[in-house]
């Protein structure tokens, strides 16, 4: 499992309720189920990895978290875990209301594209960055709304979010992310975990 | 239509007090059974089946000599795998294959009661085959399953009996049949109305047969079950066994010859009158309304582990209808998963050959029953 992965589970305390939107094939779900006895639920929208969540024994719908978390009640999970999506939604905005409604807290994650390979690639070269986590050209990727960690850092400041913890991910490396380090972690880090509630 | 061999009876001696406020007694339940149950008794699976279908799930049926209407799902080593679980069917309340319906002697009479049946519901369909677990002695159902008017039927037992079965499988269905599917339903029942061999309901004791309505019922409805794009693909403007147009009304489209086809073939396997009382129970059905308009209400007694199915060209319960399904039962917290399955197949597909279909249903089960 990878570590983003294994940073989120840390996170999520046992016998939990878990909402994972935009599951995927359901690898971080699996885990929290067999690991941390966690009431695990899952939403995603390809149709053919519902059915490897299914496969697995995983409790998923297909939906598209922009317009099918609305069903879910208030506060009605534990957390909710978003990994890597925010970018690619509409509203990104909407999105984080929506998990901070559903969710008693929300786990974020996202590509950060003030990482300094994306820096130096569009300095150097003068086209769109990609990188491993960003690996799509300009005209076919699905993220419409990127952002760095500073961008997220300040976004959710400026709407009354509470920060319980952020992290950065650079490679295998771990490290927390406060006021003091924001500029540097948002040069070093490919990814950003925000654990945070409303 | 209705023979007596091979076909298996319950009689239920317990009184059904049905919602249109009679209470029936001593009434047959018609049924089949396929695989066998185990020791613990903690592998039988109910399906119920569709507006025209019967007891007879899969293989060869005796009484039309047809593969079974759920062929491509259940047999062994099929999604309902009869090698492992113990598959139990029965023919609807008001249906034609040997449950009580409008085709048996009413003994006051001494014919058939024909109209005069009770008008029943999707409820009281599920009422009278709860009877069946009694008889086979089973206390939980490992899971209930059933497409189209059977999803309405599994929606209906895991109200009434939330404790009674652990998996539950609605597919291809509505909670609450909508104007489109009442208006539908209707035109069918107005065909067999204007049959003049109809004769109020007492074709048998008239001795005769409203076949040309039966029939004209079965082409319009069998239009709802396909899409237009699998319509267009399978027969486009195709002619019939002939060159050229023929300037007449004869069929000379392949599409027409077909839904003629299909209209013909009806008729020799089902009673007009059923097909009245069937479609009105579908009418009627509308769960929400059960629970004074809150459909979450329906299932917040049971802890059953929900899986809803529906397909992208189905417009006769689209996935819309379905999803409504699966939100009301998120809005409780209830353990629920749900796909959409791309086919073009419309209403049917359930029913075909459709390989994402059959492997979601296969897995689910499978997985489910080894974590059971």
């Amino acid at each position: 499992m990878k570590n983003e992965f294994q940073v989120i589970a840390k996170l999520i305390e046992r016998e939990k309720k878990v909402l994972d939107v935009g599951c995927g094939d359901g690898i971080l779900m699996n885990f929290l189920k067999n690991n941390k006895k966690t009431n695990i639920r899952g939403l995603e929208i390809s149709k053919s990895k519902v059915q490897e969540c299914i496969a697995k024994g995983l409790t998923v719908i297909e939906g598209n978290a922009e317009k099918d978390l609305k069903q879910f009640p208030d506060k009605s999970f534990d957390y909710v875990v978003l990994s890597q999506t925010l970018q690619a939604f509409l509203n990104p905005e909407l999105v984080i209301n929506e998990l901070l409604r559903v969710g008693k807290k929300a786990i974020v994650t996202i590509p950060n594209f003030g990482y300094w390979r994306i820096r130096l690639h569009l300095l150097l070269k003068g086209t769109m960055p990609i990188t491993k986590t960003l690996p799509d050209e300009w005209y076919n990727t699905p993220n419409i709304h990127m952002c760095s960690i500073k961008d997220f850092f300040h976004f959710v400041k400026s709407r009354d979010i509470k920060i319980f913890k952020s992290l950065a991910i650079n490679n295998q490396n771990v490290s927390i992310i406060n006021n003091k380090n924001l500029v540097i972690k948002n040069f070093i880090a490919d990814l950003g975990i925000f654990l945070i509630e409303k | 239509m209705n023979t007596e061999n091979n076909i298996k009876t319950l009689i239920v001696k317990k009184p059904l007090k049905l919602d249109c406020g009679k209470t029936i007694n001593e009434f047959p339940i018609a049924y089949e059974t396929y695989g066998s149950l185990n020791e613990k008794k903690d592998n039988a699976i109910l399906v119920f089946h569709a507006l025209t279908g019967d007891q007879f799930v899969t293989g060869l049926n005796p009484v039309t000599k047809k593969d079974g209407w759920w062929s491509y799902a259940v047999g062994p080593g099929k999604a309902i795998d009869t090698k492992k679980y113990f598959v139990i069917c029965a023919n609807v309340m008001g249906g034609c294959m040997g449950s009580f319906g409008p085709s048996h002697e009413d003994p006051k009479t001494g014919t058939a009661f024909g109209t005069n049946f009770p008008v029943i519901t999707i409820n009281d369909i599920v009422n009278a085959q709860y009877n069946l677990l009694d008889h086979f002695g089973i206390d939980k159902l490992f899971s209930i399953a059933g497409g189209s008017m059977g999803g309405m039927q599994v929606l209906q037992f895991i109200s009434n009996f939330p404790d009674k079965a652990k998996t539950v499988i609605p597919i291809a269905c509505t909670s609450s049949h909508s104007a489109q599917n009442i208006a539908f339903n209707e035109l069918g029942r107005q065909a067999i109305a204007a049959d003049s061999n109809w004769k109020d309901g007492n074709y048998a004791y008239e001795k005769t047969i409203p076949n040309k309505g039966l029939a004209v019922a079965r082409m319009a409805a069998h239009i709802t079950y396909l899409s237009k794009k699998g319509l267009q693909e399978k027969f486009g403007r195709k002619l019939q066994e002939r060159e050229d147009l023929k300037f007449g009304f004869d069929a000379d489209f392949q599409i027409e010859s077909y839904l003629r086809y299909q209209g013909s073939v009806f008729v020799d396997r089902f009673d007009a009158n059923s097909y009245l009382y069937i479609t009105r129970a579908m009418d009627y059905f509308d769960l929400a309304k059960q629970f004074k308009g809150n459909l979450a209400d329906a299932f917040r007694a049971t802890k059953a582990k929900f899986f809803i199915i529906s397909f992208t060209s189905d417009w006769l319960y689209p996935t819309q209808e379905n999803k409504d399904i699966v939100i009301a039962l998120n809005s409780i917290g209830a353990d629920v998963r749900f796909v959409e399955i791309e086919s073009d197949k419309g209403h049917d597909s359930f029913l075909l050959d459709v390989p994402d279909f059959l492997s979601a249903l296969k897995n689910f089960l499978d997985k489910s029953y080894i974590e059971n």
